[in-house]
This record gives C-alpha cells, sequence and structure tokens, in this order.
C-alpha cells in the first residue's frame, strides 16, 4: 500500500491538475493587477509589459492603508477580548455540576444557531441611538459578544477532557479562584487557545456584513468595506480593482503560508472537537 | 475499535476515575459563577437581547426610524406568503444550501481522500487546496464576478480550448447565475471541508486498511466498509457548516449578484438586507429573519440527531 505504482502516479497528476485549476483565478488575478489599463487582451493572455501602477494607484484611491490598520486594530481588539471573557466563562460552566451552570451553557450555545441577521438588525437600532455608529469600538464590542458561544463551546469541549486535579492541588495550596484560573488553568488551555485564537481572527477579519451596517458611510471602514466600496466607484476598470483585491488578499496569504501547519491543524482539530 | 477519536480524548484515558478512585471530600472545589459574568453580558448585549427585540419587531410595522409603530400580529408572516420574491428567495436559500452542502462536500472528499494518499507532493497540495478558505469571501466572490462577466477569464478559457458553444453570461443568466454562486462556493470552501476530512481520515487506523486489504476488499468496498464509518465525526460537523454556511449566505450573493438578476438570486439573506436598509421595511425583514432563523433551527437540529444516531450506529 505504501509503495509508489502506476495508479499513484496518476493520481499525482490527476490531483496537481486539480490543484492548478484551483490557482487558475488567481493567475487571472494577479495577470490583470499587472495590466496596463489599454491592455485590452484576453485574461488569460500573459501580460507583455507588466507595471505597477495600478497597485500605488488602489492604494491611494481606495484609502486601503487606513482600511488595513482599521481591520488589524479591530480583529486583534476583539479577538483578544473574546478568548479573555470565553475562557473565563468556560471554566465554571465546564466544572460547576449544578442546574444553572448547565442551563446556562445550553443558553450560550443556541447562540451559534442565531442567524445573525436577527441580532444585528435590532443591534443597529442600539448601537445608533449610543452614537456608537460609525465607529469601530462599536465592532470590538459587537465581535466580542458575537464570538463568544463559539468559543465557550471550543473551551469547555477542551476543559471536560482536562484531568482537574491540577486546579484541586493549587486550590488546596491557598490559591484563590482567580489565581488557580491564570496559573493553572490557562496554560493547560494553550492548544485549544491557539485554535480558537485562528478561527476567531479569521471570522472577524472576513466578516463583510456587519461593518458594512455599522460603518457605512463613515470614513474608518474595514478591509471588506473599503474593497465593495472601491468596485463600486470603479465599476469598469478591472486592472485597478484587481490591485486593490491582490492588497487585501496579500497580507491574509502571507500569515497563512508562514503559518500554514498550525493553521490548518486548528481548523480541523477546533471543529471535529 | 469502538472509540471514535473523541471519545477517546473526552475521559476515557482520564488518569483518575471519579467513580473508582475515593477522595477526600473537601479537595473539591468549584470555581465562582461570577467568572461567566463579562462573557454573559457580551453575550447578552450583543446577541440574546437583540434576538429577542428582534422577535418582537416582527409582529410590528417599525420602519427602523419612526418612534411610533404598531403592533401587527402575524401579518408580516401572512404578507410574506402573498410575496413573490420571499418566497422565491426562500426556494433559492434551500437550493443554494442543500447544493453546497452536496458538491462542495463531495469534492472536499475527493480531495482529502487524494491528499491522504502516497503521492509525492501531498503536503504541499494540501496548503494549496486550502488555502482559498482563508481569503476574505467577499474578495474571492469580485473575483469571479469578473472571471464569469461575458468576457471574463472563464469564456476566454473556454473559447482558448475550442468550447465557444460553451461561452455564457454566468451571473446574467438568471437560469445559470444561481449555479455559478454554488460554483463560487464550491471553488473557495472544499479546500475547508478537505481539512475536516483529512483530520478523521487520519484517525482511521492504517492496521485495520490492510487487514481488509488482506482479506481481499478493493479499494471501494475498503472505503465503504472501514473509512466511511470512521469518517461519521467528520461528516457530522461537514454536513452541519456546509448546511448551515449555505442558509445564512450573505457576502457572496451580494458581491456576485446583488441578488438579481431581477430577483433570480435573491436569497433570504440578502432580502432581509434590502428590505431593511432600501426599502425601510424593518418588521416585515426581521419577519423574515425570524423565518430563517427557524429554518436554521429545525434544519440543524434535525441533521444533528440524524447524524448523531448514524455516529453512534456505526462507531
Amino acid at each position: 500500500m505504501n509503495r509508489y505504482r502506476r495508479r499513484t502516479l496518476a493520481l499525482e497528476l490527476a490531483m496537481i491538475a486539480g490543484a492548478l485549476f484551483v490557482a487558475f483565478p488567481v493567475y487571472v488575478l494577479v495577470n490583470l493587477a499587472v495590466r496596463p489599463t489599454a491592455d485590452t487582451s484576453s485574461p488569460i493572455s500573459p501580460t507583455t509589459s507588466p507595471t505597477l501602477d495600478n497597485f500605488a494607484q488602489a492604494w491611494q484611491q481606495g484609502a486601503l492603508g487606513g482600511a488595513l490598520a482599521n481591520s488589524v486594530l479591530v480583529t486583534m481588539c476583539s479577538v483578544v477580548i473574546v478568548l479573555a471573557v470565553s475562557s473565563l466563562a468556560a471554566y465554571p460552566l465546564a466544572r460547576v455540576t449544578a442546574h444553572w451552570a448547565r442551563g446556562t451553557y445550553l443558553l450560550v450555545l443556541l447562540g451559534l444557531a442565531l442567524p445573525f441577521q436577527l441580532a444585528s438588525l435590532p443591534l443597529y437600532q442600539t448601537m445608533r441611538d449610543l452614537g456608537l455608529l460609525g465607529a469601530p469600538w462599536a465592532l470590538v464590542l459587537f465581535y466580542s459578544g458575537l464570538q463568544v458561544p463559539f468559543t465557550v463551546f471550543l473551551y469547555v469541549g477542551f476543559l471536560r477532557a482536562l484531568p482537574r486535579d491540577f486546579e484541586d492541588a493549587a486550590l488546596i495550596d491557598g490559591c484563590t479562584p482567580l489565581q488557580g484560573f491564570r496559573y493553572v488553568v490557562l496554560p493547560m488551555l494553550k492548544p485549544v487557545t491557539a485554535t480558537a485564537l485562528v478561527l476567531n481572527a479569521v471570522a472577524v477579519w472576513n466578516d463583510f456584513f456587519t461593518p458594512l451596517l455599522y460603518l457605512s458611510g463613515s470614513a474608518q471602514q474595514t478591509l471588506p468595506v473599503a474593497i465593495a466600496g472601491f468596485v463600486g466607484q470603479y465599476v469598469t476598470d478591472w486592472n485597478l480593482i484587481f490591485a486593490a483585491l491582490v492588497i487585501s488578499i496579500l497580507p491574509v496569504l502571507v500569515v497563512y503560508f508562514l503559518l500554514q501547519r498550525s493553521i490548518i491543524s486548528g481548523f480541523a482539530g477546533g471543529l471535529k472537537g | 475499535m469502538t472509540l471514535a477519536p473523541h471519545e477517546q480524548l473526552k475521559g476515557h484515558d482520564r488518569p483518575l476515575d471519579a467513580k473508582r478512585v475515593p477522595r477526600i471530600r473537601q479537595a473539591r472545589t468549584t470555581p465562582p459563577w461570577w467568572f461567566a459574568l463579562p462573557a454573559l453580558l457580551l453575550f447578552a448585549f450583543v446577541v440574546l437581547v437583540p434576538s429577542a427585540r428582534g422577535v418582537y419587531y416582527a409582529f410590528t410595522d417599525w420602519d427602523g426610524l419612526d418612534p411610533h409603530f404598531s403592533f401587527v400580529g402575524l401579518d408580516n408572516f401572512s404578507d410574506m406568503l402573498r410575496d413573490a420574491d420571499a418566497t422565491q428567495a426562500l426556494w433559492h436559500t434551500l437550493l443554494i444550501a442543500v447544493a453546497i452542502t452536496v458538491i462542495q462536500n463531495a469534492v472536499g472528499l475527493v480531495l482529502a481522500l487524494g491528499v491522504n494518499s502516497a503521492i509525492k507532493s501531498r503536503n504541499m497540495l494540501r496548503v494549496f487546496l486550502f488555502a482559498p478558505a482563508v481569503i476574505t469571501p467577499i474578495v474571492t466572490a469580485y473575483l469571479w464576478r469578473n472571471l464569469l462577466g461575458p468576457d471574463g477569464a472563464v469564456n476566454s478559457m473556454l473559447g482558448a480550448i475550442g468550447l465557444n458553444g460553451w461561452e455564457q453570461d454566468w451571473l446574467g443568466d438568471p437560469d445559470l447565475a444561481l449555479w455559478a454562486i454554488v460554483g463560487v462556493i464550491v471553488w473557495q470552501f472544499a479546500g475547508y471541508s478537505m481539512v475536516i476530512f483529512l483530520a478523521g481520515l487520519q484517525s482511521v487506523p492504517r492496521e485495520i486498511h490492510e487487514a481488509a486489504a488482506i482479506d481481499g476488499a478493493g479499494p471501494v468496498r475498503r472505503f465503504w466498509s472501514v473509512t466511511r464509518p470512521l469518517l461519521a465525526p467528520a461528516f457530522t460537523i461537514n454536513l452541519m457548516l456546509s448546511i448551515i454556511g449555505g442558509i445564512k449566505l450573505f457576502d457572496q450573493v451580494y458581491a456576485l449578484t446583488g441578488g438579481g438578476p431581477g430577483h433570480a438570486t435573491d436569497t433570504l439573506s440578502t432580502l432581509i438586507y434590502k428590505d431593511a436598509f432600501t426599502l425601510g421595511e424593518f418588521g416585515y425583514s426581521i419577519a423574515l429573519a425570524v423565518v430563517l432563523t427557524i429554518i436554521v433551527a429545525v434544519v440543524s437540529t434535525g441533521q444533528y440527531l440524524m447524524l448523531s444516531r448514524n455516529e453512534r450506529a456505526t462507531s
């Protein structure tokens, strides 16, 4: 079964063909992004005189720098907050066997099934009344709550598989519960924290609907909304649009290829639990 | 081999089994309830309270601005039945969700079996095939909007390999647009399904496979009788994720077609957005969101019960 046979070679070639098929749009994306607007040849023929002008223009006219900074800020703050409050909450929810803990956990899990449209339309009214529309902090607040159910779910599953003897020992030795959490439980949660970090960061970074609602019309955009605005503005100038798309994809792909091993296993492991 | 991998993890190899080993009672202290407070407050503010308010607004005629609005009972829901756009959007939502679930997971499973084989490029292929899944969906949707256009790369490609007759205005043709959206999502997320199947495949012990091969089972038989049952948890996760993702789909439809041409690709999500923010029919729009919620709840509960029964039966 482990030997490399002719059939394995055929499979290898088929899989590589599949991968090229997947990569084809990316080839076109880069090909058009480096093409001067005057060049109207077929999108699949290689560009003859590549230029980087589109990138400079897209960067400036799309205000992509500011949007990138906003996206980084919102993602980082939201993920830190949601990991902190969720791990802390998961601790009693996983350990306490009383009814209130089970009930609360079920209530939190209910949040997994609720589609975001239901909550985010009324929340839009609340945010407007509080004067938070247009502020990136509104998004941080939003994601910090929205991602709680999923993150608590990951942490509780992991905690229930951990022996509680270390915490018990720490508490007998005179730790306060908070110290026990900070110095004993939290370090043991490291693997699931890594998974939760990746999954939450991707979810927050990629979200479009919420910033579209809460930041619409403001100068403070996140990257997906800035891109959507840019596409709307330069409808026909696809070379420019493609340059903007490349700029927005690049940071994600760089991070992905640097961390691919842990990201892929994080996705698989986190969702398998 | 009766234990699924996640069961092994969850307690069977706990070093001390509470039932058997006598313990000192006083050693049990439980973490205080207020640890859960910050998370619960955020969750209540962002999800729970607004959702409850949403359900209330579904029975009103609120436009989202006017402080005066009245309770209209079930009017929004009965209007929905007469609203051709809404019934069509409901149909599209279900069709897209089912199509994505079936196609994405079939492709993902084939890819997972491929990269789990003895081929030399398997590690690199895993990385590349998963890459689309981390890219912002709205961005890939804009990319595909161009690729699928009348002068786009897909048509150029078809022309280049002599299939001129297949060239289409993929997103402009009401009969094709829905399937074009499904295709884009499968392109982006098949690698995602692949990774989850792959994680499941790696828990299939090689010895069982080899024993089955020695007993004369061919590849198809080995897959069906050995691999498939052990993949049951991966199937559960994958089917849940893709069907719920499909029902809630918004970004890709918004960027690819905006629900058009006409209403040919409107889903419940895009219709909710349009009704609330371009037509100012907040009450009606939130009633649609309630229907969406009910569908998600029914589908996911039903699927969960069905699949967990299967999982128990096969593992």
